[in-house]
């Protein structure tokens, strides 16, 4: 599977569409002539090694798929597959390959990597994922993704969609690219499991405050019989009790700082709107190019009189007999028309994608810059709140203490 | 040092302690004191050395008008009897240096005891001597038999009996040494206890074993009339004061329980707690990792994280070691008061009845058998002997009380002091960036 099949995409890649610098990548202006130059070796040639920009060669599979099951986010019980990513990394003398990362990732995590990539290099066409749902698997009843088969179809398309990322000479840099293959953990995902965390470690911290309060009642108790020592515990049950109550302004300040984690999220989701958008304009687009090169291809057959595509028209004609030139002119004047047109709306559409691009960019950049910065924030906020109980924590302790060392 | 006349050694009983001079006594022990009851002669001075017991702080029958003076330095002695002043202590017992010996037959730990003493009951100056628990067994056992009407200290417990706990692991052997420790030390601290043979040979006998198959050698009169006394004598009533140390007893039992249970629960919950925390600081590093401006402050915060979790596995850790022992052993503290209590009721019991006994055969008043006097000299050296431990009791508690609920709060006070700095030290991190920005 070192193989690259040769990539669809690049052919219907109109040749108007301009690659736009890419503040990331970290090679600004000279992106757009470096991925060109890269696109002429091309991977056509058939092995993805030559185009690896990576220190060593690396080896790619999705080698295997397994049904699981889990808690999704709503916590419930669900099926899935999940497939096995191995990478190996190839030693150029003997090479040899060593196996250096594999891990497990379900079909969300592809999609959320492709979401990522077609957000951050925008000009770049991304490689397509596998459909989602067995939309028709024409031998069975009904559209399943358990199903084997599509399964296996699945199983072959991750594989290719990562061959191709690892075999652009920009997308395979990116670092998120490379945890993938390389971490289990995602970035949102992460970020859930924080707030989730947090949660929990607030449940225990909540149990170990509210049973100092029983000493409150003990001492207080104890005291009683005690004569010496008396009023010393008293005066320490009491400031257990407020040890005990002091747990509920933590709370509600961790309470604040888990909402704060969830702003983030909504980015993510933000994200993956802007994504969305973007696909489809992208869809749009090659659809129209594809249309415009067949219909290019006709007129240049028509005019030429050489049949290189399958038409029915062509077929009929040499069925039933040539057509007149005049009827070919006709044609070819319809078809030159439509040409014009197809390019105009291809120009129109080049253009709604390099506006949308760009204001998309700039709305990501700028919502990155206020995520980090709030994300800082709640951070520091996070902290104090921290520092803050440590120093109620000593408070009371050394008030209670005080009122030991007078027993 | 052993087998020599009785004059030379601590014996037991009240009887040959008038020849002793005592740390406490001063240069009054010729003093007659006043008693609660008419003393028979040969008595008298035992009774005397048992009447300035009773001189102690926290209240007891004063002594009578005749001492006033000595009576505050007693007391300003018995207050110092924890304090390491050279001056009024001439006794040091250490445990330390646990070693595990394997044998043929079994395999068990043994301690190292140390003895430093200016007493001439010693020999030497210095001893050190290995013992095991069986030998700290055989001395309690002494000790109550030679000295039924003092109260000893509890022993750490024999058999293990909560969970699958190794008995040869550090904390287990360090938790027993403690407890030995302080066992042998309350010995020492003890006016009469410290000067018991049992307790001499304890320290300093090389062989142990051969001094056990003596055995009933070394009891003594008063040892033996004591255990005379059958348990079929039945009390009517317990005397007041005795009565309130039995009530206090019993409520104060019940609350170390309640307290022992709040801790094992407090315990038990903060390591929980630690356990989610292991689990969430990770999370913070992972986040890190796929972050790019923010992936110091994320891995500083999982540090920091990862330092309050350390600290609070100390404080739990320092909790179940130093904290949960001491409270146990308070517990059996109390419940040997209350044996020693039943026990005196079983005197007192026997005197009244021989006392009755006599009434009814209606003699001529004034004789009262000798025997009854006897009994009733029993009593009041019980009495009194209870009364002063009861005091020391209570006086220890709550030494040692403060000690352990101070250094409660002081465990606390550490692990917040620890939090705080790791959370202090993180916030130049995370504000940094923010102005380079």
């Amino acid at each position: 599977m070192e193989q690259a099949l040769p990539d669809p995409e690049r052919r219907l890649q109109p040749a108007t569409l301009e690659p736009l610098g890419h503040p990331d990548a970290g090679l600004e202006s000279a992106v757009g002539e470096e991925a060109e130059g890269a696109r002429d070796e091309g991977p056509g040639d058939g092995t993805m090694m030559e185009n690896n920009f990576w220190l060593k060669k690396i080896e790619i599979s999705v080698s295997e798929a397994e049904k699981r099951t889990g808690r999704n986010a709503m916590n419930m019980q669900e099926t899935y597959t999940a497939y096995l990513i191995e990478t190996r990394s190839v030693e150029h003398i003997d090479g040899q390959s060593v196996l250096t990362d594999s891990l497990w990732r379900r079909y969300s995590e592809f999609e959320l990597l492709r979401n990522y990539l077609l957000v951050y290099y925008p000009h770049i066409v991304v490689p397509p994922l596998p459909e989602k749902r067995a939309e028709f698997v024409w031998h069975k009843l009904s559209a399943d993704n358990m199903d084997p088969d599509f399964v296996e179809r699945r199983r072959i398309g991750l594989e290719n969609f990562l061959l191709r990322v690892a075999s652009h000479p920009i997308l395979c840099r990116d670092k998120i690219f490379y945890l993938f293959l390389t971490q289990e953990g995602n970035w949102k995902e992460t970020v859930n499991e924080t707030g989730f965390q947090l949660k929990r470690v607030a449940d225990r911290l909540y149990g170990v405050y509210k049973v100092h309060g029983n000493y409150g009642r003990v001492f207080s108790e104890w005291s009683a019989i005690e004569k010496e020592m008396g009023d010393g515990l008293q005066s320490a049950g009491h400031h257990m009790d407020v040890y005990a109550s002091s747990i509920d302004d933590i709370l509600e300040d961790e309470e604040h700082y888990a909402d704060q984690l969830k702003e983030y999220l909504f980015y993510a989701e933000a994200l993956r709107a802007v994504c969305r958008k973007h696909e489809l304009m992208q869809y749009d687009l090659e659809m129209a190019a594809q249309d415009l090169a067949s219909k290019k291809q006709q007129c240049e057959e028509l005019a030429t009189g050489t049949v290189r595509t399958f038409s029915l028209k062509g077929m009929t004609t040499k069925l039933f007999g040539q057509e007149t030139p005049e009827q070919r002119e006709a044609r070819i004047k319809v078809l030159e028309e439509q040409i014009n047109e197809g390019e105009q709306q291809l120009k129109s559409k080049n253009q709604e994608g390099r506006e949308f691009v760009k204001n998309a960019w700039a709305d990501i950049e700028r919502f990155k810059e206020q995520k980090n910065h709030d994300l800082k924030e709640a951070l520091i906020s996070y902290a104090v709140m921290q520092i803050s109980m440590c120093k109620k924590g000593i408070q009371v302790w050394t008030n209670a203490k005080e009122c030991f060392s007078k027993m | 040092m052993s087998g020599g006349p009785p004059k030379a050694l601590p014996s037991t009983g009240p009887q040959s302690l008038r020849d002793m001079p005592h740390p406490l006594a001063g240069s009054s022990s010729e003093e007659a004191v006043g008693g609660d009851s008419t003393p028979s002669p040969d008595l008298l001075t035992a009774r005397s050395f048992g009447d300035k017991d009773l001189i102690l702080p926290n209240g007891g029958t004063p002594a009578g008008p005749a001492s006033p003076a000595s009576s505050s330095s007693l007391l300003n002695r018995l207050q110092l009897d924890d304090d390491i002043d050279g001056e009024t202590r001439d006794l040091f017992v250490t445990v330390d240096d646990p070693k595990k010996h394997v044998c043929t037959m079994e395999t068990y730990i043994t301690y190292r005891i140390t003895t430093k003493s200016t007493r001439v009951e010693f020999d030497l100056p210095e001893y050190s001597v290995r013992r095991r628990y069986q030998d700290f067994d055989w001395l309690r056992n002494k000790l109550e038999e030679s000295q039924p009407t003092h109260l000893i200290p509890p022993l750490p417990e024999k058999f293990v009996v909560k969970g699958v706990v190794d008995r040869f692991s550090e904390e287990f052997v360090e938790t027993r040494r403690k407890a030995l420790d302080k066992f042998l030390k309350r010995i020492t601290d003890h006016p009469v206890l410290s000067f018991n043979e049992h307790f001499n040979v304890f320290l300093t006998a090389k062989d142990l074993n051969a001094h056990k198959k003596q055995g009933m050698a070394l009891l003594t009169r008063v040892g033996e009339s004591v255990k005379h006394v059958t348990g079929g004598y039945k009390l009517r009533s317990r005397p007041l004061e005795f009565a309130a140390i039995g009530e206090y007893l019993d409520t104060f039992a019940l609350k170390l329980g309640t307290i022992d249970r709040i801790a094992q629960r407090i315990i038990k919950e903060e390591i929980e707690y630690l356990v989610e925390l292991r689990e969430y600081g990770p999370v913070y590093s992972t986040w890190s990792a796929l972050e790019g401006e923010l992936a110091e402050p994320l891995e500083g915060v999982s540090a920091c994280i990862g330092n309050c979790s350390t600290a609070l596995e100390e404080l739990t850790e320092d909790m179940t070691e130093d904290f949960l022992p001491v409270l146990r052993e308070y517990i059996l503290y109390s419940d040997c008061m209350k044996s020693v209590l039943k026990k005196r009721d079983q005197v007192q019991a026997e005197y009244e009845a021989k006392l009755e006994a006599v009434a009814l055969r209606k003699e001529e008043r004034p004789k009262v058998p000798a025997n009854v006097e006897k009994c009733q000299d029993r009593m009041e050296c019980f009495n009194a002997d209870l009364k002063a431990d009861m005091e020391r009791w209570q006086n220890s508690k709550r030494q040692d009380f403060r000690q352990l609920l101070m250094g409660m709060a002081d465990k606390n006070i550490q692990y917040y002091e620890k939090c705080l700095m790791a959370w202090e030290s993180i916030i130049p991190l995370l504000q940094e960036k923010q102005e380079a920005k």
